[in-house]
């Protein structure tokens, strides 16, 4: 793979992660990471909607006066959104019932209009391509990991799937109560921005 | 009736706090929290934008988006369902209203306006104000129901936003590690205030 390319797809994993360095999306990735099921069907469509904006805004990029270009971004991204939002309805109506208003959040969810704004107006369609596909990759390392904590601690299964059996169940694992309140998620965000900072020094903020 | 209304206000402001209990308009409620001032500025056009449009985006979804909701216009419209259209409309309105709001403070009271500033164009990306909206058609609130929530919500993040701002301006004083300065420290204050709002979780009304 050739260069510019590579970089835009790969550096927001760690490099410069929309969560966690560019403070980018933070609604979703706190309100849908109670269970792993939730989390993944959310990345699916993150990545998804912002793809296919960074797609579409880059191929139309000479063509939007730049006085109305985020109204006209935004029903780039709504239209995708609604696209979405109908699919999941038609084929996996639990989750869709269960994500409720966080999928129609997506329109507002910093980082698709983000990146629309920062890269995809100023770069041909293939590079936003990649760019869209890296930061969803970035944007669903975080919620994956936060997922897979919060349902494991919380209440001892992945996926719906017993890892921990239950003190209430005959087991051992008495659940961790706080990691599926909405507390739980701060922490464990908070923790995994303390780690990654631990790791790359640079990305450490001066002021207090 | 008057009880339910303001039941309804207490459980949007502190039970249901949008900020705390649902994370929505975390971007920028991590971002401007570094000031009271800024802080201040920015929850005050919070409340303004969401009592204005949660009311307008109940009328357009009960009026024109659900089903059988054209067949004032005509008999014949009855059958239609316009409701997958939602996001769209209310991301419209939104972005409108927060258009027009800024243009009539601008000319009737430009204090306010000044005050404001910057913040009332960035409203218009806020998830809050699209949540609000999004909740209202959820929960199925009637025109009456919707203004207390637009009102009570906008007021809760108000108050999570300020309170946030000034134990962030208390941290000047605290030797945090120097990793967790800045975001990783926010996001722990902002996880033991959820807690301290848990408090209000049994109240029944």
């Amino acid at each position: 793979m050739a260069g510019p390319g590579r970089k835009a797809l790969l550096d927001p994993l760690f490099e410069n992660n929309p969560i966690a360095l560019q403070v980018l999306g933070i609604c979703s990735a706190l309100a849908v990471t109670t269970k792993m099921e939730t989390s993944v069907v959310m990345c699916g469509a993150v990545i998804f909607v912002l793809t296919f904006s960074n797609f579409f805004v880059s191929l139309l990029r000479n063509n939007i006066p730049s006085s109305i270009r985020i109204i006209v971004q935004l029903t780039i991204i709504s239209s995708l959104v609604i696209i979405a939002d109908q699919f999941l309805k038609a084929y996996l109506y639990d989750i869709s019932k269960q994500l409720s208003v966080f999928v129609g959040l997506i329109i507002t969810n910093c980082i698709i209009m983000g990146r629309a704004e920062a890269f995809a107006m100023q770069n041909r369609p293939s590079l936003s391509i990649m760019d869209g596909l890296g930061n969803g990759f970035g944007y669903s390392l975080i919620l994956l990991a936060t997922g897979f904590f919060r349902e494991l601690l919380g209440s001892g299964k992945l996926f719906g799937h017993t890892v921990f059996p239950l003190a209430t169940e005959g087991g051992w694992y008495s659940p961790n109560g706080l990691m599926t309140l909405s507390a739980g998620a701060f922490f464990i965000i908070g923790g995994f921005i303390w780690a990654l900072r631990v790791w790359k020094h640079d990305q450490v903020e001066e002021e207090g | 009736m008057l009880e339910h209304y303001l039941g309804l206000a207490v459980k949007t402001i502190f039970v249901e706090n949008m900020a705390l209990a649902f994370f929505l308009g975390m971007c920028s409620f991590l971002a401007v929290s570094k000031k009271i001032n800024t802080a201040i500025g920015l929850g005050l056009a919070v409340i303004f934008v969401l009592t204005v449009t949660v009311p307008i985006n109940n009328l357009l979804f009960n009026y024109a988006l659900t089903g059988g909701a054209l067949s004032w216009l005509h008999p014949d419209l009855a059958g239609y369902d316009l409701s997958f259209l939602g996001f769209l409309c209310y991301i419209g309105t939104i972005a409108a209203m927060v258009q027009i709001v800024e243009m009539t403070l601008d000319r009737f009271v430009p204090t306010l306006y000044a005050a404001l500033g910057v913040f009332l164009p960035l409203i218009a990306v806020n998830c809050a104000i699209l949540g609000a909206s999004l909740f209202m058609v959820e929960r199925d609130y009637n025109f009456g129901e919707s203004v207390v929530f637009g009102l009570g919500s906008g007021i809760g993040w108000f108050l999570a936003v300020v309170a946030l701002a000034s134990i962030r301006e208390r941290m000047h004083y605290s030797n945090v590690p120097p990793a967790l300065r800045g975001l990783g420290m926010t996001f722990i204050l902002t996880g033991l205030m959820a807690i301290g709002f848990m408090a209000f979780g049994g109240i029944q009304l």
